[in-house]
């Protein structure tokens, strides 16, 4: 038994209910939310991409001094051979200074290769992040579809909306807000742990080496992030996936508001 | 609880006070459903003074959802029975 207080202000929420579901459709807002994501996602990768890119170059450059190197040391043989110590020195004492050159720079090449696989595993974690969502998304739209259908058909019977339905409405809103803001806080947690974030900034004013070097000074949060990840895997999945449903927990309290002026 | 009077504005009720408002509300809605025209005038009435009573009105500047909705005191009982029929209170 509902008395005429508790019917109208139901009917008040239905409306003020409606009113919002047209004006914002929370299947739009999880596609774009989704989008975001996309875009996100390929950040990180732009930033493997320009981190590869790095590495090839420091490669490249270790051959050339490499190939100096050997061809100093062939000059000073040739110049021991002919009797001319004084050349084969000089000789022998350019090639030490590139060997310097070339074992700094493959000290850079190591740390560089190490960078490349942590950005890599966080793209793939990011990657299935995104995966997950997509899914969760899915299944909230086609929920929040039978919803309306069911709304509908509910309002064609009696004429006005079904007071369970636009409650349940209500929580679908609810829910979808929440996977989306804690999908979105998800996504950008990950790019400043990994230093996408800082790079998108860095990279337009700074060459690769400086942009490099700067991404090198802040690998301690990267470790940070490595011994998380590890810390998660061991965990097992069970850690990752809340991050996308705790949404569906969160929202375990909105039902209980409408009960609160339930007559017995 | 914030209950709103329609045209009067809001008022908060202590949550003990909902069984004694809650038995004038049951009684309105029997006598809407049962076409009781005076019995309905005579229990709007009432439950719109027990709310006065037990209340302590919002100021006007408040912004607060009402949990719960009262016709006006002029409300007719034809008129509350479309409000709770129909389209509802807010067309569309």
């Amino acid at each position: 038994m509902s008395g005429v207080m508790k019917r109208m202000g139901m009917i008040f929420r239905a409306k003020a209910n409606k009113a919002l579901d047209r004006a914002e459709d929370p299947r739009e807002t999880l596609d774009y939310s989704y989008q975001k994501q996309l875009e996100l996602l390929q950040k990180v990768r732009r930033g493997v991409a320009d981190v590869a890119t790095s590495r090839k170059r420091l490669e490249l450059q270790l051959n050339q001094l490499q190939g100096q190197s050997a061809k100093l040391e062939d000059q000073g043989r040739k110049a021991l051979a002919l009797g001319r110590e004084d050349l084969a020195r000089e000789a022998l004492s350019r090639r030490a200074s590139l060997q310097q050159q070339v074992s700094d720079l493959e000290v850079q090449h190591q740390t560089l290769q190490g960078e490349e696989e942590k950005l890599t595993l966080a793209a793939q974690r990011l990657q299935a992040k995104v995966d997950a969502f997509r899914t969760k998304k899915e299944t909230i739209k086609a929920t929040y579809t039978a919803a309306q259908a069911q709304t509908r058909i509910a309002e064609s019977f009696s004429g006005i909306s079904e007071e369970m339905s636009d409650v349940g409405l209500a929580i679908q809103r609810a829910e979808d807000k929440t996977a989306q803001l804690q999908a979105r806080a998800g996504a950008i947690d990950e790019l400043l742990a990994s230093g996408a974030l800082d790079d998108q900034s860095g990279l337009g004013s700074k060459d690769d080496i400086q942009a490099e070097l700067d991404r090198l000074s802040g690998g301690t949060d990267v470790e940070l992030e490595l011994q998380r990840m590890k810390a998660e895997l061991a965990g097992g999945p069970a850690a990752q996936q809340q991050a996308i449903e705790g949404g569906a927990q969160g929202n375990g309290q909105q039902p209980q508001a409408p009960h609160r002026f339930d007559k017995q | 609880m914030i209950v709103r009077i329609m045209g009067e504005g809001q008022v908060e009720v202590a949550d003990s006070h909902f069984p004694e408002l809650n038995k004038l509300d049951d009684e309105l809605l029997a006598e809407m459903e049962g076409g009781d025209e005076d019995g309905f005038r005579r229990t709007l009435g009432a439950l719109l003074d027990a709310v006065r009573r037990l209340g302590t009105p919002l100021p006007d500047d408040a912004l607060e959802p009402s949990e719960l909705i009262l016709p006006a005191a002029d409300a007719g009982l034809d008129e509350v029975r479309e409000m709770l029929s129909d389209d509802g209170l807010i067309p569309g």
